[in-house]
């Protein structure tokens, strides 16, 4: 990985918390800009989700990180906690290899 | 022998609190760590990243679209756009972070998921402060002990025998949750889950993430968004 990227990341990550804190700070912004800023994690994480899970490179592929993301969504569904999430859909895809 | 009761009981509550999240939090960091070192970055760079950016999703997200062989420019992208609705947290926090100019740059740095919620969840000004510095203070020395440990640790294992690349979309499976609570965040959820997968054969690694996020658009559909159904 590039220091390039750790470092343009840690100034840009920065940046953005310091312009909602100080710099404008007690303005708002335009609603619509907000509602829209919102739900970038939303459209982001979704995309994230199917790209970690059904793609290696530029290739689309189905494989025992499936099973991760099923039992990972089960596990959520029944609101089991963060780490309880991690290390059962983790297991399920460890156990899924090993016995592929 | 002196009480405990000097510190009021609904302040000892907050701080009690904020340890539970970042103890949670910290064993969500060793996994950051092992996935950040088996997608290519040094323990020092898995460490920085956790230090100097402290924002959970854009770190992983970094690491992911890198150790899918993605380029800098849209890892960074990606990363960055992610980093964004910190900004939005900041808004919200404004009033709470009052101070010197010194003190709120360094408040900036801790404004992330977990302090805005814990803290927006009071009205006493007094505990929102509480709430939100000790959290910061928790969640920051955890998250970078947990990543420092998994880095270590992930650079010793095979990643793959262990189910670790799994761990990309299931952490990100918990982290969407909270976003899927309104309609038009389910919406977005869903136009990118299939903008990225579809996309990802014809264009260059990292870039159908960017792409994705044209899912915020739904945000701007006017009608639904003051009567929105949960």
């Amino acid at each position: 990985m590039s220091w390039w990227l750790v470092v343009s990341l840690a100034v840009g990550a920065y940046g953005f918390k310091a312009l909602g804190v100080v710099a404008l700070g007690g303005r708002q912004l335009p609603t619509v800009v907000q509602q829209c800023l919102v739900l970038i994690p939303a459209a982001l994480l979704g995309a994230l989700i199917t790209k970690d899970t059904f793609t290696t490179a530029q290739d689309f592929s189905v494989d025992a990180r499936l099973a991760g993301l099923l039992v990972a969504v089960g596990a959520t569904w029944k609101k089991a906690p963060l780490v309880l999430v991690i290390v059962l859909g983790v297991g399920a895809t460890a156990l899924a290899r090993a016995l592929g | 022998m002196k009480k405990c009761g000097s510190i009021p009981a609904d302040v000892r509550q907050i701080v009690g609190s904020a340890l539970a999240i970042s103890v949670a939090v910290g064993v969500f960091a060793v996994s950051f760590g092992v996935v950040s070192v088996a997608s290519g970055a040094s323990v020092m760079q898995t460490c920085a990243l956790s230090l100097f950016v402290f924002t959970g999703a854009s770190q992983f997200s970094a690491v992911s679209v890198i150790g899918a062989g993605g380029s800098v420019a849209s890892a960074l992208g990606g990363s960055l756009l992610l980093a964004a609705r910190n900004s939005v947290y900041g808004l919200s926090l404004a009033p709470t972070l009052q101070g010197s100019l010194g003190k709120r740059l360094l408040a900036a740095h801790f404004v992330i998921d977990e302090t805005t919620a814990l803290a927006s969840a009071h009205d006493d000004l007094r505990l929102r402060r509480w709430a939100f510095w000790s959290c910061a203070i928790c969640l920051y020395v955890f998250w970078n002990i947990g990543t420092l440990i998994g880095a270590l640790v992930g650079n010793s294992i095979d990643p793959e025998t262990y189910g670790l690349d799994a761990a990309f979309p299931v952490v990100f499976t918990a982290m969407i949750v909270p976003h899927l609570r309104t309609r038009n965040g389910r919406r977005a959820a869903l136009f990118g889950a299939i903008a990225s997968a579809s996309l990802a054969p014809f264009l260059p690694i990292g870039l159908p993430i960017l792409v994705a996020t044209l899912g915020i658009l739904f945000g701007v559909s006017p009608s639904k968004s003051g009567a929105e159904i949960k």
